[in-house]
């Protein structure tokens, strides 16, 4: 406990910050503009995606790319149960859906490696969005469900309440001994195992933690969809913006996905509306400059800039950001 | 204390290990020596639970510990040194030493176990915010070793402890498993640098093509006439 209460003293100007920032957050909604509102609640909305996908996939190193399949998961649990349960519960049972599936792609997947977990991850958003599509044609009949239209306001709160969530649950778990557990087997798999790590359950039970945020927030944000369909729900931008945002911020700590993402976000909100036909390209370049010249990203760029000016004289602190 | 009886070890259709037998008994250095592909890593694979026997039993102090999971093994007293350490280079050596002692028994008690280690290997107290990846080949060493100890096991098991050593850090690395003997773990070791390792050990067992073909006394297999053509090329 004095450990944890020394790294709570130590972290005092950041959880300032963050309180700070989240009181501003919270009083958007009644001062602002409506279309604010909405575009905030984009931003937050992949915050708490890059923040769950880094939640498994920062410390393990294991590439999910099933983001989309537990986005989609949440969006059909509000499209079916929107209309018959109150909001929290509702979200809960998508957060739940996403985590089950997760449970079962997890035990599926994680045996394998590298690229090969990256491309079955991403096949599985497509499995399932085919397999979905197929049952509502030749099964249900129908194409698609409308989905309960809930208030903007209400719906940024409750993605609002993730992102804290979620990065409350990041900074925690990043210093408790399943943390050290899961930055292991990113390390060095083997020796996880060999030092008495149940690897194979730390990493399907991350998976689908992470899976879980993914699944409350699809179910969250899909209220603001009014129809949605499998092509819809299971959209493959979810699998890859995640990733690509929280390479963008940096995955090293809590604050790198949620700058990333809203960065991120936002330049493809401008983007998309001066330049509706050639955003993806210009997307693709900034991407390719970032993993070029900022390999740890905007919070690494920080570090090197920090560094710098404090004259470097932690070298271990910063060795460990160069990887 | 570690039994193994007639084990017998599949890959897909390819038999690997026939009818393995082989004891330690408490305080010893017992060496396993063999040519690359004879089978050793794949014997300590079974007896750590990485890979499944098909048929034999291994005992580890009259429990039977056949087929249970690495994480069952270690709990009980067996602790692994991998081929080559195998660190985790982005950790500090602290934070190395700490995943040692990660099985529940012993993480409470993993501030004694520090100091132990630390008192063996007095170089890794004072550089233990050092990252695993910046560490000379001995000092990486000593941090494996330490890992090893971090569980309070009764047992290690060392897979190629020379495993892409210069011949003097070989030499260093020899010296501190002794160190470790004299700590009070046993040793089961598995090398193929036969000369130094049956200087060391108490006994040793020959393993040639999945069979184990002679064992006894170091003394013994020095002399012999097979292990001094085959292995010292005397």
């Amino acid at each position: 406990m004095t450990n944890l209460s020394m790294t709570v003293k130590k972290n005092i100007p950041y959880i300032a910050i963050s309180v700070l920032i989240l009181a501003l957050l919270a009083a958007v909604p009644f001062f602002s503009k409506p279309y604010t509102v909405v575009l905030l609640k984009n931003i937050l909305m992949f915050a708490a995606l890059t923040l769950s996908w880094a939640l498994f996939s920062g410390p393990t190193g294991y590439i999910s790319l099933a983001t989309a399949a537990f986005y989609g998961v949440g969006i059909y649990t509000a499209a079916y149960l929107g209309k018959v349960l109150p909001l929290p519960v509702m979200v809960l049972c998508g957060g739940l859906a996403s985590f089950l599936l997760a449970l079962i792609i997890g035990a599926i997947t994680l045996r394998l490696r590298g690229i090969y977990f990256a491309i079955f991850t991403l096949s599985s958003v497509e499995l399932i969005k085919q397999v979905l599509h197929w049952f509502e044609i030749t099964v249900l009949g129908t194409r698609g469900r409308p989905v309960v239209k809930i208030s903007n306001t209400t719906v940024y709160y409750v993605v609002l309440l993730i992102v804290v969530l979620l990065m409350v649950t990041t900074y925690f778990l990043k210093r408790s001994r399943y943390g050290l557990a899961m930055s292991s087997i990113g390390s060095c798999e083997d020796a996880a195992a060999h030092i008495g790590i149940n690897v194979t359950w730390v990493k399907v039970l991350t998976f689908a933690l992470s899976s879980f945020f993914i699944g409350l927030t699809g179910a969250t944000t899909a209220t603001g969809l009014i129809y949605i369909d499998s092509h819809i729900a299971f959209d493959l931008n979810y699998s890859f913006f995640p990733t690509l945002m929280a390479i963008f911020g940096g995955i090293g700590n809590v604050f790198g996905p949620v700058i990333g993402a809203a960065v991120f976000s936002y330049l493809r909100e401008i983007l998309i509306t001066r330049f509706p036909y050639a955003y993806m390209i210009i997307f693709g370049a900034v991407m390719i400059l970032t993993i070029l010249y900022l390999p740890n990203g905007i919070i690494g760029l920080v570090q090197t800039i920090k560094d710098k000016v404090l004259g470097g004289k932690d070298a271990t602190a910063s060795s460990r950001k160069v990887n | 204390m570690l039994e193994v009886k007639n084990l017998n070890v599949f890959y897909g259709n390819v038999q690997v290990l026939w009818d393995v037998c082989l004891r330690v008994e408490e305080g010893e250095i017992v060496a396993l020596v063999g040519a690359n592909g004879a089978g050793k890593t794949t014997l300590l694979n079974a007896i750590t639970g990485l890979v499944k026997p098909a048929s034999g039993s291994v005992t580890f102090m009259g429990q039977d510990i056949t087929g249970l999971p690495p994480n069952a093994v270690v709990e009980l007293g067996i602790s692994y040194f991998p081929e080559g350490g195998r660190l985790f280079p982005d950790m500090s050596i602290l934070e190395n030493l700490e995943m040692g002692a990660f099985i529940k028994s012993s993480w409470k008690k993993r501030k004694e176990r520090l100091e132990k280690v630390y008192q063996i290997f007095p170089l890794l107290k004072e550089r233990r915010k050092q990252m695993a990846k910046t560490l000379s080949g001995g000092e990486r060493q000593m941090l494996a070793m330490g890992r090893v100890l971090m569980s309070d096991p009764k047992l290690g098991l060392f897979d190629e402890l020379s495993y892409g050593m210069a011949p003097k850090l070989v030499k260093e690395s020899f010296k501190m498993l002794q160190k470790l003997r004299d700590n009070g773990l046993t040793i089961l070791l598995n090398e193929q640098n036969v000369k130094q390792s049956l200087e060391i050990a108490d006994r040793a067992y020959v393993l040639e093509n999945g069979r184990i073909v002679s064992g006894g006394s170091c003394e013994e297999l020095l002399h012999s006439d097979h292990v001094r053509k085959a292995y010292l090329g005397l």
